[in-house]
């Protein structure tokens, strides 16, 4: 109903709302982070070497990084601002940190870009060589530091370090910037993300190519954009399992439900096993219905264990164990959540008399409510969940798309070695099969990626921000109606736009390059 | 103390991002003139190509805008954002249409259509200076909210910011920004379009454009002046005081000077085009004039304890740069940081003066490697 407060599906609404457009954004950036990269290199190899192909190439792939480019910066801007308007709760709750990183991408990361974007489209007429080459990498740049900026606030998120609550305005003030810059999961998530991007645009590049080779076109073209491209892509994946793994390890420390969640392992074990596949069902025996049981799974003994601590005996917490209290393998002891959320309350509590302390001038019991709060405060978030369950996030989502991201990504290693290998040996008439599947691999890397973000966001739930602040407490209290008429709104508009996008990508490959 | 000084310095900071951004809204002005400017394709063509390498700047400059907002002024950030939900998102959406629509507009297969893509580029050219001029007006008629417990925003009316569209106050600045974006852009075309009948069409425009412009512009200010505003009391409660903003004129002559020599520069730009049909250098004095005179008004909204996004339901919870602002140490952190900017501007200017020697015309546009 359009006026009438009704919180559950407000909730459900701003989360779909904002799911929907991340998703979309999504679609876009990677590829504006690699092939930025590859267009610069092509472009320098012209200027380099003067032969006319490259500066060809460089136009052709030019073209379609342009029309992917403006439909990421539309979906972008609305991101940004949904923070202010869907989730205002949270933007003060965090602002003051939050903000910090948001504000720096804008101010710096995309006025170079914009700036030098306007240079390379339209400058190659207007300006010398050198300036238009400089221009190019300053794109290149100038997007993968908004991609740094925008990683280091959601990693922040899901890892808050470098503040100190202060309630006198109850919020979260930050106390060490480099912290919440340097923090692990910031760069973790930074290198992975930003590298699992090349690797996208490494496979579209290959593939739109691979086309050009069953069509008989532009062959010579096209051998030389998969030389390239397979070879930065090769070096890509590397560092996207390299970095994917220091991800995982990153996420064992800081959520361990996550990591039980993308495992779907209920009961902890020293020397866990990690699952290859399997199907994660329904089982009435198991303590919470939200929990899973792998039926059918293929393991490896130990691995997991490995994985997480470098250790093929450590021990690794289950969803069950995080729910009851554990210590982990570094020693550090983790109260139930039971406990945690008795321990949130207890800081809510003393955060409203300390309020009304003060307002009394009551000194000591000012003093009394501030030390409560403190020591509570790690667990301040837990305080709003109404039942122990509500701390599991969903298993199944978060299951499969982690096994899918890293089934694909072995798949993309094999890619980038036989594709160079074809080009390389110019095997164009014989196993067509090659460019079938590189073809087959361009819409792969995009589920790769979404995978990525599903395993990431999904994973943390029910925290926007870990531990602290729960996805209901941080939405803005507004008639659902609104949310959902703008989610239509949006969801209507951005898929009109995804088409005419595809549309106009398709018809300008087709197009061909200009020899 | 130093709290103060960056509190200080940062809403200047804001005050240069609006002038900024105003300022550009040219491009947007010239979007809502390109069927009055451009009667055939060509001239369609050649119009969008002249604003098309400026549009981003436009929209960075707003997306800059949130983030300093967001850094600066969180309070501020989810308090309007949150509240004014519907102004802000028809905002966001009109300006997702334009975000396509110059790259799409021409191409092939473009599944919606040329005509489409044009027709995206209009609703933004009139709806953004619009919607965006009425939100800021509000900066100073006040907007009907409350903030809770934890400073959550409680919005009093169901209209969630569409209730910016029943205090007639707001019309007039909604409208000054409209008709200034559109004298903007006809300034800008004279100068930058090399086609005769564009020309003497954008001459006109100007008279039409510049004289409502002129007069909602002194409306607006009339009416600020003459009513009341929201003063800061020195416990911290706010209170409505009749003539705020023209005291603050009076005691803040620096800014106010600012103000007249902004207001001198746009009127000057805009008559001595009017006056002299060989003269196309309007646009340098109007367009700084513009930066100048929206400093120099949203520093009377928000300096000389002044609450810059008022309530006017509940006094009290008016926002101001002292109880709206981000922590000592993240302001310091953020001033830090905006030691950039010159280094920003300075090469925005570089690549601006380098991509935009010449006036345009369709023969040049035909050797161009990629147009819009
Ligand atoms: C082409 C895309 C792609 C590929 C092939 C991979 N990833 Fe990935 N992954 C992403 C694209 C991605 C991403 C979209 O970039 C994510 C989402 C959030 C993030 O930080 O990066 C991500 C997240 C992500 C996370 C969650 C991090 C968190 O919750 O903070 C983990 C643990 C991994 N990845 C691990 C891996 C491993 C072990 C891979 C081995 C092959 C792998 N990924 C391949
Ligand atoms: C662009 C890549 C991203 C994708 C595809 C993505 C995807 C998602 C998805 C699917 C959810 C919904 C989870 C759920 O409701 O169960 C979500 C939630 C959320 N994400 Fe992301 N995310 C992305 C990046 C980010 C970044 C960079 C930030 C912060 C800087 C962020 C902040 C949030 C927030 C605040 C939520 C909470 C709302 C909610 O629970 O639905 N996301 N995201
Ligand atoms: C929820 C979080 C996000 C927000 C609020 C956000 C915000 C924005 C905004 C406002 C723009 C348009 C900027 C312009 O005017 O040029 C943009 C574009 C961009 N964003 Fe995001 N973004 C988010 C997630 C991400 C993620 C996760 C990445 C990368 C890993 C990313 C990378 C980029 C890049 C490279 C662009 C350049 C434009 C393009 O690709 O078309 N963003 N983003």
């Amino acid at each position: 109903m359009l006026f009438e407060l009704n919180s559950a599906s407000l909730i459900e609404w701003s989360r779909w709302q904002f799911a929907m457009t991340a998703i979309y954004h999504y679609m876009f950036v990677p590829l504006t982070l690699g092939l930025s990269f590859l267009l610069a290199v092509m472009e320098t190899m012209w200027v380099r070497t003067g032969k006319e192909e490259w500066l060809h190439a460089t136009k052709f792939w030019m073209k379609l990084f342009g029309i992917n480019f403006a439909i990421g910066i539309a979906t972008g801007l609305i991101l940004e601002f949904q923070f202010g308007s869907n989730w205002s709760n949270y933007s003060w709750f965090v602002g003051d940190i939050f903000g910090a990183p948001l504000a720096i991408e804008g101010l710096f990361a995309f006025f170079l870009e914009a700036t030098f974007f306007a240079v390379m489209f339209f400058g190659w007429n207007k300006v010398s060589r050198r300036f238009h080459l400089t221009a190019t990498w300053l794109v290149f740049v100038g997007a993968n530091i908004s991609a740094l900026w925008i990683l280091v606030a959601n990693a922040w998120m899901q890892n808050p370090v470098g503040m100190e609550f202060n309630p006198l305005t109850a919020r979260n003030e930050m106390d060490d910037f480099w912290a919440v810059l340097f923090s692990p999961t910031a760069m973790n998530k930074f290198f992975h993300t930003v590298t699992s991007a090349y690797t996208l645009s490494a496979c579209f590049v290959i593939g739109v190519s691979s086309w050009f080779i069953l069509k008989k076109r532009h062959l010579e073209f096209a051998r030389k954009s998969i030389l390239l491209a397979s070879v930065f892509g090769f070096l890509s994946i590397l560092l996207t399992i390299f970095t994917g793994d220091t991800s995982a390890r990153d996420v064992t420390r800081t959520q361990p439900m996550k990591l039980a969640a993308m495992e779907g392992l209920n009961r902890g074990q020293e020397g866990a096993a990690l699952t290859i596949i399997g199907f994660p069902v329904k089982d009435a025996a198991l303590p919470s219905g939200r929990m899973r049981s792998v039926e059918y799974g293929i393991a490896v003994p130990k691995v997991l264990s490995f994985l997480g601590y470098h250790d093929f005996n450590a021990f690794i917490p289950g969803i069950e164990d995080i729910v009851n209290g554990y210590t982990s393998h570094d020693g550090k002891v983790y109260p139930s959540i039971p406990q945690r959320m008795a321990n949130g309350r207890l800081a809510i509590e003393a955060l409203k008399t300390y309020k009304t302390a003060l307002e009394k001038n009551n000194g000591l019991l000012a003093q009394e409510a501030l030390e409560t709060l403190r020591e509570n405060y790690p667990d301040f978030g837990y305080g709003y969940l109404s039942s122990p369950d509500e701390a599991i996030p969903p298993v199944v989502p978060v299951f499969y798309s982690f096994r899918i991201m890293v089934g694909l990504g072995l798949l993309f290693v094999l890619l980038f070695v036989v594709s160079w290998w074809y080009a390389k040996k110019r095997k164009f008439h014989k196993f067509r099969i090659i460019p079938y599947l590189a073809i087959a691999c361009v819409p792969l890397a995009y589920v790769a990626s979404q995978c990525g973000w599903i395993v990431a966001e999904v994973g943390r739930q029910p925290w926007v921000v870990q531990d602290l602040m729960p996805t209901n407490v941080a939405i803005t209290r507004i008639a659902s109606g609104w949310v959902i008429t703008t989610f239509w709104m949006f969801a209507l508009l951005f898929t009109l736009l995804l088409i005419a996008e595809l549309s106009i990508m398709f018809s300008q490959i087709r197009k061909g390059v200009k020899e | 103390m130093e709290l103060d000084i960056l509190q200080h310095y940062w809403w200047i900071l804001i005050c240069i991002l609006g002038g900024a951004l105003v300022f550009l809204l040219f491009v947007q002005g010239g979007q809502s003139l390109l069927y009055t400017l451009g009667k055939s394709k060509e001239e369609r063509d050649l119009i969008v190509n002249v604003i098309g390498n400026k549009w981003e700047y436009t929209f960075t400059t707003l997306v800059v805008f949130g983030g300093a907002f967001f850094a600066s002024f969180p309070l501020f950030y989810a308090t309007s954002f949150g509240g004014a939900y519907v102004v802000w998102m028809l905002i966001l959406f009109c300006f997702v249409l334009q975000a396509v629509s110059y790259e799409y507009r021409n191409k092939k297969n473009n599944f919606l259509r040329t005509r489409t893509y044009e027709i995206f580029l209009m609703i933004n050219g009139f709806a953004a200076p619009f919607l965006l001029g009425a939100a800021v007006a509000t900066f100073f008629t006040g907007s009907p909210f409350r903030l809770g417990e934890m400073h959550e925003v409680e919005w009093m009316t169901p209209w969630r910011g569409l209730d910016a569209l029943f205090v007639f106050t707001n019309y007039f600045l909604a409208f000054a920004v409209l008709f200034l974006s559109r004298t903007l852009a006809a300034l800008y075309f004279i100068l930058m379009v090399d086609h005769r009948e564009i020309q003497m069409r954008s001459r006109r425009q100007v008279w039409y454009n510049a004289i409502p412009f002129v007069v909602f512009f002194l409306l607006f200010l009339g009416f600020i002046l003459a009513g009341k505003g929201y003063a800061i009391n020195p416990d911290g409660s706010i209170e409505l005081v009749p003539y705020k903003y023209f005291y603050n004129l009076l005691e803040m002559p620096v800014n106010t000077i600012l103000l007249v020599i902004g207001v001198v520069a746009v009127l000057y730009g805009i008559l001595r085009t009017l006056m002299s049909p060989q003269w196309q250098k309007g646009i340098w004095f109007s367009g700084s004039g513009t930066v100048l005179t929206v400093i120099s008004l949203l520093v009377i909204a928000g300096f000389n304890h002044t609450a810059f996004y008022p309530s006017s339901t509940d006094l009290d919870s008016s926002l101001t740069i002292y109880n709206a602002s981000s922590s000592l140490y993240t302001l310091k952190a953020m001033a830090w940081v905006s030691l950039i900017v010159p280094f920003v501007i300075a090469y925005i200017w570089y690549v601006w003066r380098s991509m935009t020697k010449k006036a345009v015309n369709p023969e040049a546009l035909q050797q161009e490697d990629h147009t819009y």
